[in-house]
């Protein structure tokens, strides 16, 4: 006999399937993207916004080896002095949000903290991806 | 004896056809759980166990998570 002890949180933390009524609902797995920009603290700031935008983006995730997140880098960060490094320009410890959340609950946390986006984390504060208000609307 | 097993580790044994078994109550089951996992309520597991279980199947018990 085996005990997974993180339990269900920790499975669907991970943004893995699941079976039941609620499997039904969009959420953030669901939305979220996988492909945004990542960087280190120590990087220079001009080198990420170069290649943020030559991936089509306006955000960066700046993110530890283990790709904890560590900050973001939204379009007025990415504009800054590009000598900076993203540590000194980057907003620290952004609120983030798991896998499992319904689109429905973050619409109106969105709309009503003014949000354009946030990291998606697992339960452990690592990325999975991004989600931006333009993807999900807003509430119904 | 049981066995503390991660996430990975359970991936593992669905593949290998483990018995996956949901111990929490009815409602939050029916909202959500893992793939093919079985209900049986903490409170039902005594009397429930030998007709729900194979024990010739391994078997992976979950809760909400560790707390």
């Amino acid at each position: 006999m085996y005990d997974y002890k993180a339990g269900k949180q920790d499975w669907m933390g991970a943004g893995l399937p699941t079976e039941g009524t609620n499997a039904q609902r969009p959420r953030l797995v669901d939305v979220l993207r996988r492909d945004v920009p990542t960087c280190s603290l120590d990087e220079r700031l001009g080198d990420v916004r170069d290649r943020a935008v030559a991936a089509g983006w306006d955000a960066c995730v700046v993110v530890s080896q283990g790709r904890v997140v560590l900050g973001l880098l939204r379009a007025k960060e990415l504009d800054a002095d590009p000598d900076l490094l993203a540590e000194q320009v980057m907003r620290p410890g952004p609120s983030t949000y798991r896998p499992f959340v319904s689109v429905h609950e973050m619409q109106r946390t969105m709309t009503e903290r003014n949000m354009e986006s946030s990291p998606v984390t697992t339960s452990d504060g690592k990325l999975v991806g991004l989600v931006r208000r333009q993807d999900i609307g807003a509430p119904g | 004896m049981v066995q503390e097993v991660d996430r990975e580790g359970v991936r593992r044994l669905m593949q290998q056809g483990a018995q996956i078994i949901d111990v929490l109550p009815a409602q939050e089951y029916g909202e959500d759980h893992l793939p093919g996992a079985v209900n049986l309520p903490i409170r039902k597991i005594e009397t429930e166990a030998r007709r729900v279980l194979d024990p010739g199947r391994p078997i992976v018990v979950y809760c909400a998570d560790s707390a």
